[in-house]
Parts: structure tokens; C-alpha cells; sequence
């Protein structure tokens, strides 16, 4: 399981990875290509990263967590074209309860949109294209 | 008495995304005065064609780690100027 991969997102190996027979409870949160931007209907995306910053920092996000919270980690993000529905990042943590899974988890998606090199090409119905920036979004709300 | 402080470093620059559209490049090497931080290259790129596009304060890196600006560069870093991450 490779933090950054342009391969379609395999859940199975990703859940493997963190079941163990003392861990109880196992979260997961899977960010998937949606078909609306802003009022805009979008056709695919492209998404592109700094390859080896983007695995040392999902690196350094896995860590923290598994030092924070008694837990295991997997996590996984695609680069390349992606189509509608298509699994963009996907995050799996098991513990012994519920509690540390679920925080663990949220704490890994929070830090992998704030932190990890990423970007994000939205491609329209109208036949344009952007970069997204999210910095813009928050200035709106 | 050691030898002289060096009195200029090159970094390898990367730009990504929207950035590397305005510069209209991907990598660039940049020589600067030593002693040099990492805003001395956010500086150096906004006089660059295009570079006016950038932001004063952009998110950097600097061997792979986020960088402030006044963190100090030395020869042969690598220093990415980051767009907005979109990942998630």
C-alpha cells in the first residue's frame, strides 16, 4: 500500500493492513471525485502532487497519529486522471474501540488536506478547466 | 583563520500547478547572496516574467518539510514553491 498511487484505490489490502485480532474497531473514510464545483457540473479531475514531499508528509501524518492514538493507520491518496465516483483518498484506522479509530481517522484527513502536496485540475461540462483553490472557497463562506 | 563564508548559493526551485503555469516553468536553479532564506527566493521568482502572479507569502518547502519564509536556504536545497493544496 503506497501513500501516493496512480492506481485505482483498493480497499481490501488498505483494511488488511490495519486488522489486528486486539483491535476492535476499525474507521474509514474514503474522499471521492464529486460531479459538482460552485454550481459547476465537472466531467473528471486530474490530480497532481509533489511525489516525494507528498510520501514524506503522509509519512509524517501516519506517525503523529499512531503516536497520538493507540492505533494502526493505512492511508492512501490517487494522483492521475480520476472519473466521477472514482476513490480519491482513502483512510483506514483500527484500534481497540471505536473512539481512537474514529479520531485517528479524522485527525489523518484533516492533516492530508492541510498538509500533503497535492493539486487538484477540475475539468467542466462547459469544456473549461481550473485549478482548484480552496483558499477561495473559505473567503466566500 | 578558516576559510571564507561562500559568498553565493544555487538552490534547485520547483513550481507546481497554477504557479508553474504563471512562470511558465517547472524547475529553475536560482544563484543568491549568501547568507539567503527562503522568502530571499520567493523574492527572486516574483521579479521573474509571470512572477507577479505569485503571492508575497506563498506555502514553501524546503527539503520535502513546509518552510517559513525566514527560514535560511542553504547550497544545493531543494525549495518548491506550493500552490493551495487541493488533495482530499
Amino acid at each position: 500500500m503506497e501513500f501516493i498511487t496512480a492506481e485505482p484505490i483498493d480497499l481490501a489490502p488498505l483494511l488488511a493492513a490495519v486488522r489486528a485480532p486486539d483491535r476492535g474497531g476499525l474507521a474509514c473514510f474514503l474522499g471521492l471525485v464529486r460531479n459538482h464545483h460552485e454550481g459547476r457540473r465537472v466531467l473528471r479531475l486530474e490530480y497532481s502532487a509533489y511525489a516525494p514531499m507528498a510520501v514524506a508528509e503522509c509519512g509524517r501524518i501516519v506517525a503523529e497519529a499512531e503516536a497520538r492514538w493507540r492505533v494502526a493507520v493505512a492511508l492512501s491518496h490517487r494522483v492521475g486522471s480520476l472519473a466521477i465516483g472514482d476513490t480519491a483518498v482513502a483512510v483506514a484506522a483500527a484500534s481497540a474501540h471505536r473512539d481512537e479509530a474514529f479520531a485517528a481517522c479524522r485527525y489523518v484527513i484533516e492533516e492530508v488536506k492541510r498538509r500533503v502536496p497535492i493539486w487538484k485540475r477540475e475539468f467542466y461540462a462547459d469544456g473549461t478547466a481550473a485549478w482548484v483553490d480552496p483558499t477561495v472557497k473559505l473567503q466566500h463562506a | 583563520m578558516s576559510a571564507a563564508a561562500p559568498t553565493s548559493l544555487t538552490v534547485r526551485v520547483l513550481l507546481f500547478a497554477s504557479y508553474a503555469d504563471h512562470l511558465g516553468l517547472e524547475t529553475l536553479d536560482l544563484t543568491l547572496t549568501a547568507p539567503a532564506t527562503v522568502g530571499a527566493v520567493v523574492h527572486r521568482l516574483r521579479a521573474l516574467p509571470g512572477g507577479d502572479q505569485l503571492p508575497s507569502k506563498p506555502l514553501c518547502a524546503r527539503n520535502l518539510a513546509h518552510a517559513d519564509a525566514e527560514e535560511p536556504v542553504e547550497q544545493g536545497d531543494e525549495i518548491a514553491i506550493l500552490p493551495p493544496l487541493a488533495g482530499g
